[in-house]
């Protein structure tokens, strides 16, 4: 019967699609394939790095420079002055980073990073951006208003504050040093780490607390 | 302020929370771009030119504005730049996706997947 054999077909059909990665994976797979058969990348390399920024590489290693640079005012200075030799201090320096800027929030001003091109990260200290950076929302707005960007996040400045908008380049990223937060003097640096928050260190939150 | 209009006035917090990538592929793209940009094929102001137009144009097509699309573009920026500095043309990425799912389509479920060489 036509039809049964159309409705048996459709449903083979279903069956093996289901198993069928989507299309942009197949994609990924075939230039994957394709590089590594040319011995343009090293499969090992690969799945290391997606094994790295999927579990490990996070806004935890950007925390300890932070927390650090509240600890240390020599090597907060260090970390003014020339970022990526300071932050190599700390063994995690990746190449991803190598022109990095510190920016420091004070009582009178307040920080907020951006890439209106695309999506420059300093990710090998941050992880992999928020989807948030990424939006074309907040790419489009940042530079445009970022008091109004900032609301968004609750993050209310007042008026004497002077809001400094920094836009990301692949030749130089930023991050964001918070104010420390009062009452933490007694506080280890491993205990300060744990205050810091990923969008304080690219802007988007600004006053921290003690937990 | 009710909270409702609290919720309103927050979209970019909406959409923050997530794990670091939704699929694999999305992080096997940044992975090879990466990699690639490290051993010189093209360079990291390349990589965000090329990504940076791939999300104009979305924009400008009116894409959805979320991670499938981010990662979309990122997929063709890589494409393109892939095309432009090196051997591998687009027949040839489309003959290796057509021969993929070929693969998966071939392959009984539960048996690991292999590409027949070439």
């Amino acid at each position: 019967m036509p039809d049964f054999d159309a409705k048996k077909v459709a449903e083979i059909h279903q069956h093996l699609h289901s198993h069928l990665p989507s299309e942009s994976a197949l994609r990924v797979k075939a230039l994957e394939t394709l590089l590594v058969d040319k011995g343009l990348v090293n499969p090992q390399t690969i799945n290391a790095w997606v094994e790295a920024y999927s579990e490990e590489i996070g806004p935890k290693r950007g925390a300890r420079v932070v927390a650090k640079a509240w600890s240390d005012p020599a090597f907060r200075q260090r970390l003014l002055d020339d970022a990526p030799a300071a932050i190599d201090e700390l063994g995690y320096l990746g190449k991803a980073t190598a022109h990095l800027k510190v920016v420091e929030n004070t009582d009178a001003v307040h920080n907020l990073v951006v890439c209106t091109l695309c999506s420059c990260y300093p990710f090998s200290i941050l992880g992999i951006a928020p989807a948030w950076y990424k939006a074309a929302a907040y790419r489009a707005r940042a530079v445009r208003d970022p008091r109004g960007v900032l609301a968004e996040f609750g993050v209310d400045i007042a008026a004497d504050v002077e809001v400094r908008v920094w836009d990301s380049t692949a030749e130089l990223r930023y991050l964001v040093i918070p104010q420390r937060p009062a009452g933490t003097d007694d506080m280890s640096e491993a205990e300060l780490a744990g205050l810091v928050t990923r969008n304080s260190m690219i802007g988007t939150d600004r006053e921290l607390g003690r937990e | 302020m009710s909270a409702t209009d609290d919720r309103a006035l927050k979209p970019l917090v909406a959409v923050d929370g997530q794990p670091a990538f939704d699929e694999a592929w999305q992080a096997q793209v940044l992975a090879l771009a990466d990699t690639l940009v490290q051993s010189g094929m093209f360079s990291a102001a390349a990589w965000s030119d090329a990504l940076g137009a791939a999300l104009k144009q979305a924009a400008d097509d009116a894409a959805d504005d979320n991670q499938e699309t981010y990662y979309r573009c990122a997929l063709s920026a890589l494409e393109s730049l892939v095309a432009q500095n090196s051997e591998i043309d687009r027949r040839a990425m489309t003959g290796k996706r057509e021969a993929w799912e070929q693969a998966y389509l071939s392959t009984p479920h539960g048996q690991p997947v292999e590409l027949a060489s070439d």
